[in-house]
């Protein structure tokens, strides 16, 4: 078949084909995409409910989400609750992005690396809204190949830890994908975020045998990954981040 | 060739001329995602999907493919499929998605998919070149199985997720084995099924090309 092998016909054939595929590729993908969504959805919160302790392996999800979570939209900076988006619907990886909603991070204060930061924050509570027993805050930064995200959980006191968790991660697998892993999870448990009095954050990753209630053994061979992970708790935790949110925990613990 | 039957075409490659056994083809996916069942059952349909369905679009196409930009033609035809699945599982299979990760997408890689829509589906028509891409594709997804089986079960004491050896850790008395847990225990696994498949099938022994000698020593003259 020569009459293949002219560059009219070889042009043509892979037009065509270019076309047909692309078409088939990208209708997957539109037509897909709301299920997928809802998947990322439901993945999200079952690593919220992982993070609280409250996950077990085949409850229905949504039903318990919507049971013990209360999502709250918080302004970062005064650390205020505001009715200004619903907590539902809110979106802050979109408000991270829109000039409006954000602010540039530059030199010493972007320890996290995330570039922008959003001026509102979903904060999720487990138990009483007014007094929860579990303060469940989203963070990001740069680990060692990307971003990572995830969700960090705090007891109603806003200092003592319960527990961390990223959902999504490039890190390398065996080594900072060991962040992943229940018995380094655990290690969180029950550490301390601020020394008493001041809004800085002390908790840290700390290579070969962390002692006492601010610190956390590092990653194994994952040293970028920790310091990721440590500059990105620094950065939330701080008075760019959750601090000022925070503060107001810690104020009522020690009046109680 | 022509007086292929259906049950030929699907049934030979499962065992008699089997893409990862006999052609040792498609092995690296096969060490990434066999350590539990339902991962390798995943992954196995996934390309039974894919292969079938490139084979039978090449199959299609085949009288119009320019042979300079065949490889390519194919290629093309194999990434859409492949993302397709992709997108498929994403949306149906998340969780599984998210265990198999990357090595959904490296089924373009996988030199089964390729090799059959070079080799067969480009001189065949589009019905049997599916079939023959069903027939490899489950030929891939057997080994799968099997050597998912064997690591799920000595790994993590469980098949398809339910415990079948209680591991000590809770309070059984099965110790699992780690190594299977590990990538290179399938590479044993594949080579056992190898060897009891040409234990068997004698046939699929290949004649020895050359023999290999122990290590010549450089001669030493007897000097007097």
């Amino acid at each position: 078949m020569a009459s293949n092998n002219s560059i009219k016909k070889t042009l043509t054939v892979a037009l065509a084909l270019c076309i047909v595929c692309s078409v088939v590729v990208s209708t997957a993908a539109v037509v897909l995409r709301p299920k997928q969504q809802q998947n990322q959805e439901l993945d999200r919160k079952s690593n919220i409910l992982q993070v609280a302790d409250l996950y077990e392996p085949g409850m229905d999800i949504e039903e318990a989400f919507s049971e013990y979570i209360t999502p709250r939209v918080i302004e970062l900076e005064s650390g205020d609750y505001t009715d200004r988006f619903d907590p539902e619907s809110f979106d802050q990886f979109e408000a991270a992005q829109d000039p409006a909603t954000s602010r540039t991070l530059s030199g010493e204060e972007d320890r996290a690396g995330i570039g922008r930061e959003e001026m509102y924050s979903t904060v999720y509570l487990v138990g009483d809204p007014e007094d929860p027993e579990q303060i469940i805050l989203p963070i990001r930064g740069q680990g060692l190949w990307g971003l990572m995200r995830g969700f960090f959980a705090l007891e109603g006191d806003g200092n003592t830890i319960i527990g961390l968790s990223y959902y999504s991660h490039a890190e390398t697998p065996g080594l900072g994908g060991e962040v992943d892993n229940p018995r380094w999870k655990s290690k969180w448990e029950g550490k301390e975020v601020y020394a008493d009095g001041d809004m800085d954050p002390e908790i840290s990753l700390v290579k070969g045998g962390a002692e006492g209630e601010y610190e956390v053994d590092a990653l194994s061979g994952a040293t970028l990954t920790s310091r990721g992970v440590t500059n990105m708790l620094h950065f939330w935790l701080s008075e760019s981040g959750f601090g000022p949110y925070l503060a107001r925990f810690h104020g009522n613990s020690e009046g109680a | 060739m022509a007086a292929e039957s259906v049950k030929d075409v699907v049934l030979s490659p499962v065992f008699k001329n089997n893409p990862i056994a006999l052609q040792v083809l498609g092995i690296c996916s096969a060490l990434a995602v066999t350590n539990s069942m339902s991962v390798s059952l995943v992954m196995g349909l996934a390309v039974i999907a894919v292969t079938a369905c490139s084979n039978l679009f090449v199959s299609l196409i085949r009288q119009h493919i320019p042979s300079s930009i065949r490889i390519i033609v194919q290629m093309t035809i194999i990434a859409s499929l492949v993302i397709v699945v992709d997108q498929v599982l994403k949306a149906y299979a998340y969780e599984m998605s998210k265990q198999l990760s990357v090595f959904v997408g490296l089924i373009i890689t996988n030199c089964i998919v390729m090799g059959r829509a070079e080799a067969y589906a480009m001189q065949n028509g589009p019905v049997m070149s599916f079939l023959d891409g069903v027939g490899n594709g489950l030929g891939y997804a057997v080994i799968l199985l099997i050597v998912g089986f064997v690591r799920e079960l000595f790994g993590s004491g469980s098949v398809f997720g339910f415990t079948v050896l209680t591991p000590v850790q809770d309070g059984g008395w099965y110790v699992p084995n780690g190594l299977m847990l590990l990538p290179p225990s399938a590479f044993f696994v594949i080579g056992l099924i190898i060897w009891v498949l040409r234990s068997v099938r004698t046939e699929q022994v290949e004649k020895t090309e050359y023999r290999i000698v122990a290590n010549s020593k450089a001669k030493i003259k007897e000097s007097v």
